[in-house]
């Protein structure tokens, strides 16, 4: 069966007089469904990994497939379009456009996309804002909401085009406990509803352990087989 | 598109003043290169008008444009002949068989040719001595190649004929040395003829060095005065097509010998001076846009820098190097159309209030007040060169926000 996504000896090297090797020899697949958490030390490569999963950084060497379909000889634009289609972000800072609401905030991948109405687009935007407890703040800037809003907002964004894999590169970092709760249990209940795929970084052991699986990194490599839980 | 365009529109909008003055500055390149160039263009052409107007299309002179050759010369063209004090022969000055060669050009149909002798004289009136440029003519012939006869502002053509001793003064001329309708001057030619002359006319072209400085007669009266009984030393031919006049002056040269030019020849150091003036202007107005492009260059800059994080989300998210490049581009043609929009209705209002300034001025040509020009060419010309600074200025940033890398910014921010 072929994977949803699958790195293959991925090693990631930053050139220069000193070059920076990143990642070393990755070898990982995500199957459809999968919660998965990437942990590791501050430096461990964490982000630069879920980076090259998502099609943000290319591999120095080895292969990145989605859903089976080899990246690395990909045009830039080629990779922004799967991005587009297939890809969901959520960083550590929200990274909401400040002059639009949140409303406008999810639809503005459905309209990059174009392939729906601006009704329909509009409706759904809400629903998704809806089913994460968003619905009284649909018109609200960014800047009016609290941080935990606004990374709910992050998530409903991602989740605009209905992603195969959302990627989320440590999205309770910059939220209280208790925020940082809630973001989790989104995701589980994106996985556990929906069957939607997430992989996020994290270094917070209490959030990994809801998780399904964790892969441990420390210096660039995979430490050890994953948990799965 | 709709969703790039809602986001360079967002961008300008929430930098309302620096939006404004980088659309001020492009308004102000574009409105005062409208009202400049309204005002230069209305000049040339103008003056260009009532050139050809008043002068002769082409005027066929009694000299050779080179030197004429010594025997020794032509025989041994390719060997080096020098020739020490070389006396050339004194001949007789004036378009020979001057007859048979207007009764030829006035056969073509395209134009209309008429004689002149032309010769400095004194006028003499009272104690006043005023020099002028006597211009010998035959009125059944100046009317078809000059609107002498419409110039007169007093007496009539005619008059030259049924006075014993007509001339007609410019209005310069009169002026000068004081005479008025009817009154009796000595003219005196350097051939030391004098001449008792009434004035019988006073004409106005607007052009000040031929209202100033010439005077007419009747050819005969100019011959006698100057004591070149029968000489012509002047052709003057009317064209019906202006524009043919530098190629009929070219064909009328390679048949007669005799140095032949064209009004764009004769004004040709004026005519220069207008081409220098355009660069003048021209540059200066672009240094006007080209600081207002550096407005634009500086608020697209500042977006592109306070705006970073936007882009890198942007990109994360699936927008292609094209699509940020196009929200930037856009904010600098936005900026640019607003601009010449604005900019064409500065124009215009400037020019038409350089039409109500009203004031005498008698330089080169009289006028009462600034010559105005509207051309759509001025609009056009303007509008385009400041969108394309515009544009251009926008594009250097633009590029550069395109190509930077998502996984830096993300990377910075966290």
């Amino acid at each position: 069966m072929t994977m949803l996504l699958e790195a293959r000896g991925v090693t990631r090297v930053l050139p220069g007089p000193l070059p920076v090797t990143l990642v070393r020899d990755i070898n990982l697949s995500v199957e459809p469904g999968e919660f998965i958490a990437i942990t590791g030390p501050s430096g461990s490569g964490k982000s630069s990994l879920l980076y090259l999963l998502g099609l943000l950084d290319v591999p120095t060497s080895g292969a990145i497939l989605l859903e089976g379909r080899e990246t690395s000889r990909l045009s830039r634009s080629e990779l922004a379009e799967l991005r587009l289609k297939k890809l969901g972000f959520v960083f550590q800072f929200h990274f909401l456009l400040p002059e639009f609401s949140v409303l406008e905030n999810v639809m503005i991948p459905m309209k990059k996309l174009a392939q729906e109405s601006e009704q329909n687009m509009r409706a759904r935007a809400a629903a998704i804002l809806e089913q994460l407890g968003m619905t009284a703040l649909l018109n609200k800037r960014p800047d009016q909401l609290s941080g935990g809003e606004r990374q709910r907002v992050a998530i409903a964004r991602a989740l605009a085009n209905q992603p195969l894999i959302i990627l989320a590169d440590e999205p309770t970092g910059n939220l209280d406990t208790k925020n940082g709760r809630i973001v989790f249990d989104i995701f589980k209940r994106l996985v556990s509803e929906n069957g939607q795929t997430v992989i996020t970084v994290t270094h917070e052991p209490q959030l990994s352990v809801l998780t399904q699986r964790q892969v441990r990194l420390v210096d660039g490599g995979i430490a050890g087989a994953d948990q799965q839980v | 598109m709709a969703l790039t365009l809602s986001i360079a529109l967002t961008h300008l909008r929430n930098r309302k003043r620096q939006t404004l003055v980088s659309v001020l500055g492009v308004a102000m390149g574009v409105g005062f290169f409208i009202a400049m160039a309204a005002m230069m263009q209305g000049f040339h052409i103008y003056f260009i008008n009532k050139v050809i107007d008043v002068w002769p299309h082409v005027t066929i002179k009694d000299e050779y444009r080179a030197a004429p050759l010594q025997p020794v010369q032509r025989l041994f063209g390719g060997g080096v002949v020098t020739l020490y004090g070389l006396k050339p022969r004194d001949e007789l000055r004036g378009i020979k068989d001057a007859e048979s060669v207007l009764d030829g050009l006035n056969r073509r149909n395209d134009l209309a040719a008429a004689p002149t002798l032309r010769g400095q004289v004194f006028l003499r009136y009272g104690s006043k001595d005023v020099s002028t440029t006597l211009v010998g003519i035959e009125p059944q012939h100046e009317r078809r190649v000059s609107h002498l006869e419409r110039d007169l502002v007093a007496g009539r053509l005619n008059d030259l004929y049924s006075a014993a001793n007509g001339i007609i003064l410019g209005e310069g001329v009169a002026k000068k040395i004081g005479a008025v309708m009817n009154d009796t001057l000595s003219v005196i030619s350097p051939a030391g003829v004098m001449l008792k002359m009434k004035v019988v006319g006073i004409f106005r072209t607007g052009i000040t060095p031929i209202d100033n400085f010439e005077s007419y007669a009747l050819l005969k009266k100019a011959q006698i005065l100057q004591n070149r009984p029968n000489v012509v030393n002047q052709i003057r031919i009317r064209l019906q097509d202006v524009n043919q006049a530098r190629n009929v002056a070219r064909s009328i040269e390679a048949r007669l010998g005799y140095r032949t030019e064209s009004w764009e020849e004769t004004y040709e150091n004026i005519l220069g001076i207008f081409v220098i003036q355009n660069a003048i202007i021209y540059s200066t107005v672009g240094a006007i846009l080209i600081v207002a492009a550096f407005g634009i260059f500086n608020i697209i800059s500042t977006v592109i820098h306070e705006k970073t994080r936007d882009i890198g989300i942007l990109k994360s998210i699936g927008f292609e190097e094209g699509d940020i490049r196009r929200i930037f581009l856009i904010e600098g043609l936005l900026v640019g159309l607003v601009g010449t929009l604005l900019g064409w209705m500065l124009g215009y209002g400037l020019t038409r209030l350089l039409g109500t300034i009203r004031f005498h001025i008698e330089g080169f040509v009289t006028a009462q007040g600034f010559l105005l020009y509207y051309s759509i060419l001025h609009y056009l010309i303007a509008g385009g060169f400041a969108v394309l600074s515009a544009t251009f200025a926008a594009w250097l940033p633009a590029r550069k926000a395109a190509r930077l890398n998502p996984v830096d910014i993300i990377r910075g921010a966290a």
